[in-house]
């Protein structure tokens, strides 16, 4: 069996590329798939401690992880159609060239 | 493994698709020949864990046991046959690749459906036939005919697969597994009928109905003629609508166990049969003909399933595939030779014009009328047989379902090839090899496929359709009911000939107008497309104008009302607002504003100022986290 470590470590390697890419990227498309990989580092946490930890109910991470999938779904096509009205209005995804939230 | 077989789509040049199902054909046709040749049932199953849940666990796979291999034959040959004869009817086209890409998708999903060893596999890739069915039947979705003729398919059959849904839930919980092999030692400990797993039989059945076309859904299939003809030939003769019919053979473990159900497919098989063979003889649309002739040839197999003939069902299937598949591609050669007319009432004397697609369709004809030795005559007596034995008025509806169906080819035969060209301004010409070589190595397989099944290859094909968890099925041959089929076929044949024929003897008109109100009726395919536009569409089409009206006059009214009082009330209170709140208001706003003169500096509107915010925030918290425990 793969030490519970491994798994560990994978998710947060993918947690602080997910992290790294959200805060560098300056395409809104490029943050909302770096959020989608910090996403799935928390379901790799989850599944692994599920796997891994005795006395812990089996079924509760898997079905966890699969709600943090289905909300991320939504949240994806939410955040993607958001950004195809911005497109639509501004001509462009840069974040660095938008700041509509400004005061 | 097999599952993989046709789905190289996207890169679909027709050489691609053509390729691509002759190398099923390749994997296919040695694995069903080792499975069918060797005398105990031999399967091969292959299968993995596919979703686990709780203490349930479903497994996906495939299982090759008879059946599936002989459809295996079929589905394969057939396809490639006609993919290559599509190469030649298509050509030119502008969406030539598309239509590759649907008809290899369609291929993928049929052998899926095939090989599937369960029913949720099995009906995932029924979806994906009915999807692809759908497109090509509006194929040419310029034409507004052909787009309402694949919404009506997907609509009617949808029916169908909302029943088979039911079904396989009621299953799965009855029974407690949807796989094939499970499910016959299921059966085998349950021998007794019981309620939940007769209506499981039932809804299976219902998707049977959508899908092949029996009666009551079966005014999908004339319309679905829309589509192009290699795809009437592949899909809506050969291989799809005979998916219900294999559903009903791959479920046979349930309905043997079950009489009522039983009985309930041979009656609707029975009755599908004979009125689709009363529609076909009064219309006049080459392809309407077929269309008719399948649906009552698909109510020929589902009658021999119910009265448990599974082995002649399935061998009445492969024939059918054969003969149907050749006198629609040699129907779309006619079409094709013909300028795209498709009315028969113009054609006549094409036999010197395409000697080829006439011999075919020729032998085609003879197959499917019954005339010993060409492959029809085996399986439909063979059908008839077990009807007889099974039940009396059953087979009394087959055997004049077989006259008709002699009488009606012949007259497309007479009325296509002979005679003298009706009308003259069409030049006529004989198709290209790519298209009359697919029709040539059919018309071989029409003629002698049906050797396998007949006592002079000593029954080889029903032996090797034997699975082990089937009853055996016994019937005495019988000259008598052998004779009269022949007999009645010959009849068919005789009259048409008689009204047909080069100097007809019976007027056809007179004979029409005779008989008028029949007539009329079998013209108006006996109006159902006309009952069920007043008995669903148009009380859907009412009720949504009704619930239209009520949301028009009572909520808006409720709305507006409610409205109207809102804005005079708000009306007495805007004044109280304005002078003595807004004054309060005011005051806090002057405040709040003279802070966050400073604090909005923060607001920088932009995503990465605040997702690093963010992140700064949770290390700290991290951090502080981590300096308490630690």
């Amino acid at each position: 069996m793969i030490p519970l470590a491994a798994y560990l470590v994978l998710s947060a390697a993918l947690l602080a590329i997910g992290v790294w890419g959200a805060l560098t990227r300056r395409s809104a498309l490029g943050i909302l798939m770096a959020i989608e990989l910090i996403l799935n580092a928390a379901n790799i946490n989850l599944i692994a401690f599920a796997r891994h930890v005795r006395g812990v109910d089996a079924t509760g991470g898997p079905m966890f992880a699969l709600f943090v999938m289905a909300i991320a779904a939504g949240a994806a096509a939410v955040g993607l159609s958001i950004v195809i009205c911005i497109y639509r209005n501004h001509r462009t995804v840069d974040v660095d060239r938008i700041n509509l939230m400004k005061w | 493994m097999l599952i993989l077989f046709g789905r190289r789509i996207g890169r679909a040049s027709g050489l691609v698709a053509v390729a691509a199902s002759t190398a099923a054909g390749v994997i296919a046709l040695p694995l069903a020949w080792r499975v069918l040749d060797t005398p105990e049932a031999a399967t091969l199953t292959w299968s993995f864990e596919w979703l686990r849940w709780g203490d349930q666990t479903m497994r996906m796979g495939v299982l090759v046991d008879p059946p599936a291999a002989l459809l295996l034959f079929v589905v394969t040959v057939t396809g490639t046959l006609i993919q290559v004869y599509s190469t030649g009817y298509m050509a030119g086209h502008p969406r030539y690749s598309r239509f590759f890409a649907y008809v290899s998708l369609f291929m993928a999903g049929m052998l899926g459906l095939v090989v599937a060893d369960n029913l949720l596999l099995l009906f995932v890739s029924w979806e994906i036939m009915g999807l692809c069915s759908y497109f090509l039947i509006g194929f040419f979705f310029e034409k507004p005919s052909a787009a309402a003729a694949g919404l009506k398919a997907f609509i009617t059959t949808r029916i169908g697969d909302v029943g088979l849904m039911l079904g396989m839930i009621l299953l799965w919980w009855t029974a407690g597994t949807l796989r094939f092999e499970e499910l016959a030692a299921f059966m085998a400990g349950h021998p007794v009928a019981t309620g939940a797993l007769t209506a499981a039989a039932l809804l299976i059945f219902v998707g049977t109905i959508g899908k092949s076309a029996q009666f009551p859904l079966h005014v999908w299939l004339p319309d679905a003629m829309e589509g192009p003809t290699p795809v009437s030939a592949l899909i809506h003769a050969a291989t799809m609508v005979a998916a219900g019919v294999y559903l009903v053979a791959r479920t046979f473990m349930l309905f043997q166990a079950l009489p009522v159900a039983c009985s309930a497919v041979a009656w609707v098989g029975g009755i599908t049969a004979l009125m689709a063979a009363c529609i076909a003889p009064a219309q006049t649309d080459i392809k309407r003909v077929l269309a008719y002739s399948t649906i009552s040839q698909l109510g020929y197999m589902v009658m021999a399933l119910g009265v448990g003939a599974y082995a002649a069902g399935l061998f009445h299937l492969m024939t059918h595939a054969f003969f149907k598949a050749l006198l629609f591609l040699g129907a779309g050669a006619v079409i094709h030779g013909f300028h795209h007319v498709q009315d028969m009432r113009q054609m006549g004397g094409l036999r010197r014009k395409m000697p080829v697609t006439f011999a075919t369709m020729a032998i085609a004809t003879l197959a499917i009328a019954g005339v010993p030795p060409l492959a029809g005559f085996w399986s439909k007596d063979e059908i008839l047989l077990s009807a007889y034995h099974a039940s009396r008025p059953l087979w009394v509806l087959g055997t004049v379902t077989a006259g008709l169906t002699a009488f009606y080819m012949f007259r497309l035969l007479l009325m296509t090839f002979f005679g003298e060209q009706r009308d003259k301004h069409i030049h006529a010409h004989e198709s290209p090899a790519v298209m009359t070589i697919p029709l040539v190595i059919l018309a071989v397989f029409a003629a002698l496929a049906g050797l396998p099944g007949s006592p002079w290859m000593g029954m080889w094909l029903q032996r090797a359709l034997h699975v082990p968890w089937l009853h055996p099925h016994e019937v005495e041959p019988s000259r008598f009911v052998m004779g009269l089929s022949v007999l009645v076929a010959g009849a068919g044949i005789g009259a048409a000939a008689l009204m047909y024929g080069p100097r007809p003897v019976i007027s056809p008109a007179r004979l029409a107008e005779r008989f008028a109100p029949v007539h009329r009726a079998s013209l108006n395919k006996f109006y159902f497309d006309e009952l069920y536009l007043a008995a669903v569409v148009n009380p859907a089409k009412r009720l949504a104008a009704a619930l239209w009206r009520t949301d028009q006059r009572l909520v808006d009214g409720a709305v507006n009302g409610a409205g109207l009082s809102a804005w005079l009330s708000a009306k007495a209170q805007g004044l109280f607002d304005k002078w003595v709140v807004d004054g309060l208001v005011n005051l806090a706003g002057a405040i709040v504003h003279a802070a966050s003169a400073v604090t909005r500096r923060a607001q920088t509107g932009l995503v990465e100022n605040y997702m690093l915010m963010a992140a700064t925030g949770v290390l700290a918290l991290a951090y502080f986290t981590w300096w308490n425990t630690g």
